[in-house]
């Protein structure tokens, strides 16, 4: 058994309901009880669908067990083919469902529906949403990809490719594709199919008829891609175009195959990012300490940005699916950041209040612990809440979607014309302690009128020491800006402890200021 | 499914029949209720034993997950456990150590049961006996079921509360006599109804739950309640067994239900009737202001209840009686037939009343009545809107403060909000 307050993933049939969501004609039948039918308001509430999940759900009862939840199981079958007519049929059991131990694949099989049935089996105590959600997506693949269908005389046409990997409730999924399909069209490749989102049956069966796919979001896509590979041979790009660096080496990458130039794209599609971090007034981000966190593949992404384009200083970087956690810590290496593998909520919450940064990059978990402390905050990663699906275009991938990272990393952080004015300001009323942080937004107090917020000013040491701090100092400590008091006072205390010093005076204040200085 | 309705139960003499459906469901299991009643009950917390799946139900029907460390959590079992390579007993004593030892300030603990735990027969009244013994007398160990193949939505509370029952003191004869109120109510309101019984002249009225667990009221043969919400028959049946009397009364919702409910302690304990009268004018006064603009817009529109919470039923003779809407099904996920006695009878004869549910079917008849206002979970509101429908979230109602007079007016706005936002909107 596994204590958990907060999860990061779902369940693997949740990850099941993301795929066939996105589809059009596919119906998942999901042998389960009445309270599972809570993962639609997912759809309908966060991503704010239209439109039901096509998801129904057999809601067995006590009452059933042992007698008749699998005639239950066929009757819904039934009704579910009547009534939606879809092009093919998922059938699965939920957590409980799996434990009766009522074999959907055979039942289903017995009935002889006239539609292709894909049975799903996603082991809900060992596995979680991201891998239900690549294992369903396999499975419809392999059964509904037409084997005789490959790609047509390459001499004849463009390049054709596949983008895979896209699924509801995904983080920007919606933008990226239209950034990357308008990106590959400039190159001068077509997209042959995206899926799962906005794929038929029918879509699905002319896979094969691509050049080579392109996986955008490998921790649903890989399998299929895998599977595509083996069956027809195709390549597949896996480069993830997030940030400048990416996006160019994702052009390379699917020139080489597509057998294009990729100089004319390189050269035009420059990002604005490139000189609004070059320009002086984002001087002040160098070095910015900051944590990220997110499943692996946006993680790992978010740490080259960071690092290599906005000039951070990347201190943690973790995610909380382990399949990718090779992948994190080879990154992690790269930045000399500490990794972090674990989908305890605790324990990432532990790791950034000690890592003391500026700015967590992260899922709505993250975004509410950097809340708590008062730290700035961005998300990067799923899983997200109804504020991460904007109405406005706002891509993640591809150069518009580093413009939009560019703005959305920074905004959260003071800016460095106004981090100049407060230091010049600093005693003026309008700066004082109470005024609140600015860049934080209008619902956020300032520090001391939330509960959660914790009074930095007052002299008792944070750490359990004995260090006390001397009226002058403690005055002195007043006058920094509110945004870092709470690191300096911190960094004396620990300063204080280390050097055996029990009363910081205003020489112990400054003496570590430069012991930390960096 | 369908080969098994519809089954027209004959109970004519307080309602129209009663449409029995049995198939898909769309609501909540009896988990939800964690979440507020961890708000309601501040000493205790509530430790699902189930599995990802209930673990994302609790933080996805919270919506907002605004505490740091909420006074829940749930122990995910795991493919181990289910194998028999670890006893899960073993495992669970572990996790419970392991809590406790986190949370010292925690007084009471709830094992809850899910699904699971149910199939796989974990037995938790054992486990809370085991663990109780272990800890006592720093932690109260109890336990309940909201699994989703046995309660739904509301029941879960319904088990929690009956799950207090046995740890009431027993007062016996000669102890003076109390009222208990019975169901969680957010703490403003059972402030209000406090304070209206001091004003009647009723006094030692306790609440089920109290803010704390370890306050639990006494009950005895001198016992009375009320039920606050409709929801909880099994906790009612459980007071009874210990001695205690059942106060029949309509639910107080508005100021018809609100009058008679307050007027059946009134009754019971020997109340002027003239004072009666005097205290509570003030109160009605007000509340028929508050609700008097909200009743320009409601009159005469249509309301589609989908089966959800148990409140279904009250709340539609609220609607209809004290705001003039017009009542086009009301469904409820279980039919309470003692307890809803009174109810029934101030339904317009000819009202569809339904039970249990097949969504589908169900959502045919919405489309066909084309209702002003359809009442329903947060699955179907947003599909509902897209077809030009105007919903209401049946969850704000459980999370809402609508009891008594002084929320009447809130409750009324609850329901006229969305027919005013559409009449705004030019978009
Ligand atoms: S219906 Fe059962 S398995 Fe599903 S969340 Fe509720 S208790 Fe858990
Ligand atoms: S505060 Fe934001 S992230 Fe948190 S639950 Fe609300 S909408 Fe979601």
């Amino acid at each position: 058994m596994q204590l958990s307050v907060w999860t990061y993933e779902g369940p693997p049939h949740v990850g099941a309901m993301r795929v066939a969501t996105a589809m059009e004609g596919i119906h998942y039948l999901l042998h389960s009880p009445q309270g599972d039918t809570y993962a639609d308001l997912l759809f309908t509430m966060i991503e704010r669908r239209g439109k039901r999940p096509p998801v129904t759900y057999t809601t067995f009862q006590a009452r059933d067990l042992g007698k008749d939840t699998s005639q239950l199981f066929q009757t819904a079958a039934r009704d579910t083919l009547d009534r939606f007519a879809p092009d093919a049929m998922l059938v699965g059991a939920s957590c409980t469902a799996e434990l009766i131990q009522d074999d959907p694949a055979g039942l289903i099989e017995n009935m002889g529906l006239p539609i292709p049935v894909i049975p799903l089996e996603l082991p809900s105590y060992q596995r979680k949403e991201h891998w239900g959600a690549a294992e369903t997506f396999y499975q419809i693949v392999r059964k509904l990809s037409d084997k005789d269908r490959r790609a047509s005389d390459k001499a004849a046409r463009r390049p054709l490719a596949n983008l895979l990997g896209p699924t509801a409730l995904g983080f920007r999924h919606r933008d990226d594709i239209a950034e990357i399909t308008g990106l590959l069209n400039k190159m001068g490749i077509d997209i042959n199919v995206t899926a799962p989102l906005g794929s038929s049956a029918a879509d699905i069966a002319r896979l094969g008829e691509a050049d080579f796919n392109i996986v955008l979001y490998p921790e649903t896509g890989d399998l299929a891609a895998d599977y595509l590979k083996r069956e027809f041979g195709q390549p597949a790009v896996r480069t993830v175009p997030i940030g400048v660096g990416a996006t160019q080496d994702f052009i390379r990458e699917v020139a080489k195959i597509a057998d294009v130039d990729p100089v004319p794209m390189l050269k035009e599609g420059l990002s604005r990012l490139s000189w609004w971090s070059r320009s002086i007034d984002s001087n002040y981000l160098t070095g910015k300490r900051v944590f990220i966190f997110g499943d692996g593949t946006h993680a790992v992404a978010a740490a080259r940005v960071a690092s290599e384009e906005l000039g951070f200083k990347v201190v943690g970087l973790g995610c909380y699916n382990r399949e990718y956690a090779r992948e994190v810590r080879a990154a992690a290496k790269l930045y000399d950041a500490e990794p972090l593998i674990t989908d305890d909520h605790l324990a990432v919450e532990k790791a950034i209040e000690d890592a003391q940064v500026e700015l967590v990059l992260g899922t709505q978990m993250e975004r509410h612990i950097a809340k708590r402390f008062g730290i700035g905050c961005a998300v990067i990663s799923s899983p997200v809440h109804v504020q991460d699906f904007p109405a406005r275009y706002s891509p993640h991938m591809g150069f518009e979607g580093a413009n939009v990272i560019f703005d959305e990393w920074v905004h959260p952080l003071v800016m460095g014309l106004e981090e100049h004015l407060l230091t010049m300001f600093r005693d003026d009323f309008e700066f004082n302690d109470h005024a609140g942080a600015s860049h934080l937004g209008p619902g956020h107090a300032a520090p001391g009128q939330e509960d959660t917020a914790k009074d930095e000013t007052t002299a008792a040491p944070a750490n359990d020491t004995e260090t006390v701090w001397s009226d002058d100092a403690q005055r002195e400590l007043k006058k920094i800006p509110f945004f870092v008091r709470g690191k300096a006072k911190r960094n004396t205390e620990t300063f204080a402890a280390e050097q055996g010093v029990s009363t910081i005076e205003l020489a112990t204040l400054y003496e570590a200021k430069a012991h930390y200085a960096r | 499914m369908n080969a098994q309705l519809p089954i027209a139960a004959s109970n004519g003499s307080d309602c129209a029949p009663v449409l029995k459906e049995r198939g898909q469901r769309e609501v909540f299991c009896g988990l939800t209720g964690i979440i507020w009643l961890h708000r309601k009950m501040q000493d205790a917390f509530f430790l699902v034993v189930g599995s990802r799946t209930c673990a994302h139900l609790l933080q996805s029907a919270a919506g907002v997950m605004i505490f740091a460390e909420p006074r829940f959590a749930t122990a995910i079992m795991e493919e181990r456990d289910l194998a028999g390579l670890a006893d899960a007993n073993e495992e669970l004593d572990r996790i419970v150590d392991q809590l406790l030892a986190r949370r010292p300030e925690i007084k009471s603990l709830f094992l809850v049961g899910s699904c699971p735990s149910e199939v796989i027969k974990l037995d938790l009244a054992k486990a809370a006996q085991r663990l109780g013994a272990k800890h006592a007398p720093e932690v109260r160990i109890l336990n309940y079921s909201g699994s989703g193949i046995e309660t739904t939505f509301t029941e879960g509370e319904d088990a929690c509360l009956a799950s207090l029952v046995p740890e009431m003191p027993a007062l016996t004869d000669d102890d003076v006599a109390n009222l208990i109120i019975v169901g969680s109510l957010p703490d403003i309101v059972e402030d209000q109804f406090m304070r209206l019984f001091a004003e009647l002249g009723i006094g030692n009225v306790a609440s089920l739950p109290e803010r704390a667990v370890s306050d639990l009221p006494g009950i005895g043969p001198n016992t009375r309640f009320l039920l606050a919400q409709p929801f909880l028959g099994d906790t009612a049946q459980a007071l009874k067994e210990r001695g205690a009397q059942r106060l029949d009364a309509l639910f107080p919702f508005g100021v018809e239900g609100t009058t008679a409910w307050l007027q059946a302690a009134a009754t019971e304990y020997g109340i002027d009737e003239t004072h009666f009268a005097e205290t509570l004018r003030p109160y009605q006064a007000r509340a028929e202001k508050a609700m008097a603009h909200q009743r320009a817009r409601l009159a005469g529109k249509s309301i589609f209840f989908m089966p959800d919470s148990q409140l279904e039923i009250p709340l539609a003779r609220f609607l209809s009686r004290e705001l003039g809407m017009v009542l086009t099904e009301v469904g409820t996920p279980y039919l309470h037939r003692s307890h809803m006695d009174r109810e029934l009878a101030l339904l317009p004869a000819d009202v569809q009343i339904s039970e249990g549910q097949d969504v589908d079917l169900q959502l045919d008849r919405v489309r066909s009545a084309q209702p002003d206002l359809t009442v329903c979970g947060l699955g179907l509101a947003n599909p509902l809107e897209s077809e030009g429908l105007s919903t209401k979230w049946a969850i704000e109602l459980v999370f809402s403060p609508i009891h008594g007079f002084d929320q009447a007016g809130d409750l009324a706005e609850l329901f006229a909000r969305p027919l005013r936002r559409r009449d705004v909107l030019r978009v």
